[in-house]
């Protein structure tokens, strides 16, 4: 916990999230079925974080 | 970033939060019910799934049965919902004014059946709902309104992005700790939440942004475009008779091959103008069914008037829909919407928690990641904010 993360560290995972999150917005805008469950997927990665996040805050 | 940068972001950020704050919560709150409109009003057994096919009824047939069971009513729109394959929905008003929509009566195109009428559009839970939602019941001042604190909003996300770098310096990606200060604890949930849904936020934010806006562009696009398009029109009198509808429909078909029919605008509506049907045309996928295209068709004579595509900014608008409401991708994604919308307030409310506290200055928390600059001891005790 004493070493300093570099900018690579520090946004790599909020901007895979990001990433996700426009893939799912999107994909379901472009057509039904395989697209709307490709949406799916991509919007529950960061809806998962936030739901561990909350478990280990509070377990 | 310097400890002056940090400082002048984390005090946009503090502030645009703050007043905006308090609206996007009520919006997220009254939002919730919303996502699940569809859903509710099945599961409230006010509507009842379609039954057996056979020949598509005439579209006049189904306009004057709806013309019969609310006879001090004019018709504004016959619409197809684009995830209802075979239903027809009559939406009435007390006039054509679009604002004034007031009862929607749904068919079975197959048979003509009567699947749901909804008499008053205007009162229950979840018009009340739609009303907070988009306008804080002050009508087009508060939608206004609550547009400029969707900017906020937009503002306080992009201050929070750039002030969640300095304060993850020494803390590796979704740390909680939460064996300190409740505090701790706090900041460290509405950073991860705030982060991760950031991109989600901000679409929602600015699409609510866009749609705030809709009365006042549309009535620019029919005071410019629309005005132009019908400009031989100018100073005729209203129609004194109606041509079917059932021919208006098949017209548009016919200039539109490629495209299906998702609604006929009748005369005196925002989208046809005082003259004529505007027959929107929509393609099939849940991108290009946003992207209509307006068939104008003469309401005396059926014939043909224009067919041009929309400009950028009502497209723009059409777009933003799907992407504020998240009714494109099925139960699942509206699901998912609704987690996203419940971590939102989790955000705001933690938030509003933090600043609350922030007696204990920013600066502290800081000097225990090591993040900007290296503050003296001096300053460290002191609110900078």
């Amino acid at each position: 916990m004493n070493a300093r993360l570099g900018t690579t560290r520090i946004w790599l995972p909020p901007a895979a999230f990001g990433s996700a999150s426009a893939v799912g917005l999107l994909s379901a805008l472009v057509a039904d079925g395989v697209w709307d469950a490709l949406s799916w997927v991509a919007l529950a990665a960061p809806v998962g974080v936030c739901v561990l996040g909350l478990y280990r805050a509070f377990r | 970033m310097t400890l002056g940068a940090f400082t002048w972001w984390y005090r946009v950020h503090r502030w645009t939060s703050l007043v905006c704050t308090v609206f996007v919560l009520v919006s997220c709150l009254t939002g919730l019910p919303l996502i699940f409109d569809d859903e509710i009003d099945r599961g409230t057994g006010k509507a009842t799934e379609p039954t057996a096919p056979t020949v598509p009824v005439d579209l006049d047939t189904l306009v004057a049965v709806a013309r019969t069971q609310r006879p001090r009513d004019v018709v504004q729109v016959v619409y197809w919902p684009p995830d209802e394959p075979h239903v027809v929905q009559v939406v009435m008003g007390k006039a054509t004014d679009p604002d004034a929509a007031t009862a929607s009566v749904k068919f079975d195109a197959r048979t003509g059946a009567v699947l749901r009428e909804e008499p008053d559009l205007e009162t229950g839970f979840m018009a009340l709902m739609l009303r907070l939602h988009a306008s804080l019941l002050a009508g087009l001042p508060g939608t206004v309104f609550l547009g400029g604190m969707g900017l906020l909003f937009v503002a306080a996300l992009v201050s929070g992005a750039v002030v969640y770098g300095p304060f993850m310096r020494k803390l590796p990606f979704g740390t909680v700790r939460r064996e300190r200060a409740a505090r701790l604890r706090w900041l460290d949930l509405h950073n991860l939440l705030g982060i991760v849904t950031l991109v989600w936020a901000l679409v929602v934010g600015m699409t609510g942004a866009a749609l705030a806006l809709a009365s006042p562009v549309l009535d620019y696009w029919q005071r410019t475009e629309l005005a132009a398009l019908t400009g031989a029109y100018r100073g005729r009198p209203p129609p004194t008779s109606l041509v079917a509808v059932q021919a208006v429909a098949e017209t548009a078909r016919a200039v539109e091959p490629d495209l299906a029919v998702g609604s006929i605008a009748f005369p005196g509506t925002l989208f046809a103008g005082r003259h004529h049907y505007a027959a929107l045309m929509r393609g099939d996928t849940p991108l290009t069914a946003r992207l209509v295209k307006p068939v104008l068709i003469d309401a005396q004579t059926g014939t043909l008037t224009s067919a041009h595509a929309l400009p950028w900014y009502v497209t723009a608008l059409l777009v933003s829909q799907p992407l504020h409401f998240g009714d494109y991708g099925g139960l699942p994604l509206k699901i998912l919407w609704a987690v996203l919308d419940v971590v939102t307030i989790l955000v705001l409310v933690s938030g509003l928690y933090l600043w609350g506290k922030r007696r204990k200055t920013v600066i502290e928390d800081l000097a225990h990641t090591r993040g900007v600059g290296a503050p003296s001891s001096a300053t460290e005790r002191r609110d900078p904010i």
